[in-house]
């Protein structure tokens, strides 16, 4: 045996490894998280740590029970978790990130197979079964405090997205985020400083986002006769900034070739579009737009199947 | 200016490591002849050359020692003067072993009478230059070792090429051979490349060299003639591949499956022209090229070094191994073959040795996470990670389907993957299936 290796050729590997991405999505989430705290007070941070710890113990658990390599290592369980949490509102009862993370990580993620081969985002799914399961719950929000750490008792608030025809709250609210929301999803600025990072480390590429807000915004200008205002006030509201650049761009839930990307975040934006549109249901809805494009994926990858570059007509 | 027309995809490679800075501005320095040399009688693309001397037999430098098979093939000359110790079989660096020649030196360097420098180049015909090019068994030193006399050859084209592609980019890290021998022997390129238009016909010749070399850029304008543009290309992995190259400088794409010449193109390596340059004045065969070391060696260097010298007499004399290495890797770290030993012979492809350590040594692979990385660095545009899955899955119809006969195996793809997958291994299994149900 010689003492070197011989393998094939390339012999050079780039630094990027799965766990330093699912890392840099941590980091980039962090701002959010920590501005729903100081929000929301230390409720939101129980949360945030239950979830986390929930979606890491059960796929740490699926991988023992199942016998399969332990996957806990590359930080995509945190991310679930997180992204749960930031999903959910401050007052929910403790029980509720444990099981959402549980639904997310067990039902939604391993028994497909785990990483990569999830087909609906799963922090996204556990959500949408705990909204859909309990409504009330889901659907009352705190009163924002910023700084006050104690939080505030359980009120149920009208959301941005449920009171646009009343017009509650400014657009700077909307961006600094200091509205009743879900804990990780009102501060546009920390969201908005989150993407940054995401698109500086080429972590996320600009399609998904940029197709999804823009058709958004566009439908909504054209329906209002170019409300800007009605527009901004809409793409600042509800979970439309967390999930075009955290939600949406999960890698195994959306096409991978440009083209793909594109038709997936038009599709999102659609379909929000028609969801939200002159309706008065408070559910927010973001997240169904970008579940139903999940599903779309593979045929969206399929008819956009990458065109080679020496394929030229003869 | 560097031209703002390059492929989609691409990767930075030169990034990891300490790339080309060991050995970009040293001048080249001629390594000392072996005492013996092992001549391979395969050097290039196409049949082996057939060993025409005998054991005991006291042969000249420059004097042919295996002759060509036909069309596509190329002679091999003995790279020194001395006797012939054995004709016998040894392992070049993709594995193969073939049949080869032992020569010990007798350090007279005595040049064969047949190498005569030429009196009137002006004079020289077309099929002159092309018979020279394949009588001092000239063939392509960017690697892939095509006989040059082949490329020469437009009589029978239809349509007739009329671009001359040069390809100085030298995109794989550390390799930093062809920088030099552009800064160094420029005037003797654009010789080479003047002949090979005469050659072909060709009235417009561009050199494309990447924009991390503009020494290189400077060098050749000032040495330039008229129809002769050098062209600056942004530096990334792989802008030095053929098709890539072409479409870079002539805005040309080659169809999946047919060569340059289906666009009217005849691509030559700019060390290749420097060789042809040396045949046709000076009558040289092709005995010596310049080769990098570098990575974890004492002294990384350009040295000019005679066909057949072992990789062990070529390390004596940069100093050797430094501690730490892992794999050693005759050619690019992005496109050469890792190999076991040191008991290898440089040949006419031999571009560059590299001694690497961990940095070489890949991390244990993981699941796909679909990130599309490899989708984006793609330089044909196929989706790397969906021909993987279907070749764990033993659907080859299915990845070949999928456009695997078109990769070109630059090995971007899986120096890209964070789940570090072999990507561009999965696309070779699919390649190599696709070429036995063909045959």
């Amino acid at each position: 045996m010689s003492k070197y290796i011989v393998s094939s050729s390339p012999h050079l590997r780039d630094h990027v490894s799965t766990r330093r991405i699912m890392q840099d999505v941590c980091i980039a989430m962090l701002p959010a998280c920590i501005v729903g705290v100081l929000l929301y007070g230390y409720r939101a941070a129980v949360i945030l740590a239950l979830a986390v710890a929930a979606a890491v113990l059960s796929e740490k658990f699926y991988c023992k029970a199942a016998h399969v390599k332990d996957t806990t290592g590359d930080f995509s369980a945190v991310v679930t978790g997180m992204l749960l949490a930031m999903n959910l509102p401050s007052t929910v009862p403790y029980w509720m990130p444990v099981v959402g993370s549980v639904i997310a990580i067990l039902l939604c993620k391993m028994i497909f197979g785990g990483i990569g081969k999830n087909f609906i985002n799963p922090a996204l799914a556990a959500r949408a079964i705990l909204a859909l399961s309990w409504a009330n719950v889901m659907n009352t929000f705190a009163e924002p405090a910023f700084g006050n750490l104690a939080g505030v008792d359980a009120v149920a608030s009208v959301t941005p997205v449920s009171g646009v025809a009343s017009g509650s709250f400014t657009l700077t609210q909307l961006m600094l985020g200091n509205i009743p929301g879900t804990i990780g999803e009102t501060c546009k600025i920390a969201l908005l400083v989150g993407a940054a990072y995401l698109l500086y480390r080429q972590v996320i590429s600009w399609h998904i986002p940029v197709a999804f807000i823009g058709s958004f915004a566009a439908c909504y200008l054209i329906a209002t006769g170019f409300d800007v205002h009605a527009t901004l006030y809409q793409v600042l509201s509800g979970g439309l900034i967390l999930g075009a650049f955290f939600m949406a761009t999960d890698y195994s839930s959306s096409p991978a070739t440009a083209k793909g990307k594109i038709i997936f975040g038009l599709g999102c934006g659609l379909l929000l579009f028609w969801f939200r549109y002159g309706k008065k249901t408070p559910a927010e809805w973001c997240s169904f737009a970008i579940l139903l494009m999940n599903v779309a994926s593979p045929l969206i990858e399929r008819v956009t199947g990458a065109k080679s570059f020496g394929e030229v007509k003869k | 200016m560097a031209t703002t027309q390059t492929f989609g995809g691409g990767v930075h490679p030169h990034e990891i490591g300490n790339g080309k800075t060991a050995t970009r501005s040293q001048l080249i320095a001629n390594a000392a002849a072996p005492a013996r040399v092992t001549i391979p009688m395969v050097q290039h693309a196409g049949a082996p050359a057939l060993c025409c001397v005998k054991a005991g037999q006291i042969v000249n430098m420059g004097q042919v020692i295996g002759e060509a098979q036909g069309v596509v093939s190329a002679p091999v000359h003995a790279s020194v003067s001395g006797k012939v110790v054995s004709v016998t079989n040894c392992v070049i660096a993709d594995g193969r072993t073939v049949p080869a020649v032992v020569i010990d030196n007798d350090f007279e360097d005595r040049w064969d009478e047949s190498v005569k420098p030429c009196e009137n180049v002006d004079a020289l015909g077309a099929e002159e230059i092309v018979a020279i090019a394949s009588s001092c068994g000239i063939v392509g030193l960017g690697g892939a070792g095509f006989p040059t006399h082949v490329k020469l050859n437009t009589v029978k084209l239809d349509p007739k090429p009329d671009t001359l592609v040069i390809n100085g980019s030298e995109c794989e890290p550390y390799i930093t051979s062809d920088h030099r021998v552009m800064v160094e022997c420029a005037a003797q390129i654009i010789d080479g490349v003047r002949l090979a238009m005469k050659a072909t016909g060709i009235k417009c010749a561009r050199i494309g060299v990447e924009d991390n070399k503009m020494d290189a850029v400077e060098a050749l304008k000032a040495a330039a003639t008229e129809g002769i543009d050098v062209v600056a290309l942004p530096a990334k992995y792989p802008q030095g591949f053929e098709k890539m190259l072409i479409y870079a400088l002539t805005g040309r794409k080659v169809p999946n499956g047919a060569l340059p010449g289906a666009v009217q193109c005849v691509v030559l390596n700019v060390a290749t022209c420097a060789a042809l340059s040396a045949a046709v004045r000076e009558g040289k065969p092709l005995i010596e090229r310049v080769v990098t070391i570098a990575g974890r060696v004492a002294n990384p260097c350009n040295l000019r070094v005679r066909v057949g010298t072992s990789l062990m007499d070529l390390l004596d004399q940069v100093g050797g191994l430094t501690d730490g290495v892992r794999k050693l890797i005759v050619g690019g770290a992005m496109m050469g073959n890792a190999v076991p030993s040191l008991n290898l012979p440089v040949t006419k492809t031999f571009g560059a040795f590299l001694a690497l350590g961990e940095e070489a040594v890949s991390a244990e692979e993981s699941a796909c996470i679909r990130c599309g990385r490899c989708v984006r660095v793609c330089p044909m545009g196929l989706m790397p990670a969906k021909i993987d899955a279907l070749v764990r899955h033993d659907n080859y119809d299915g990845a070949i389907a999928a456009g695997a006969t078109n990769c070109m195996e630059c090995g971007s793809c899986t120096y890209i993957c964070p789940a570090k997958r072999g990507l561009t291994q999965s696309c070779r299994i699919a390649k190599a299936i696709a070429r036995s149900k063909k045959s």
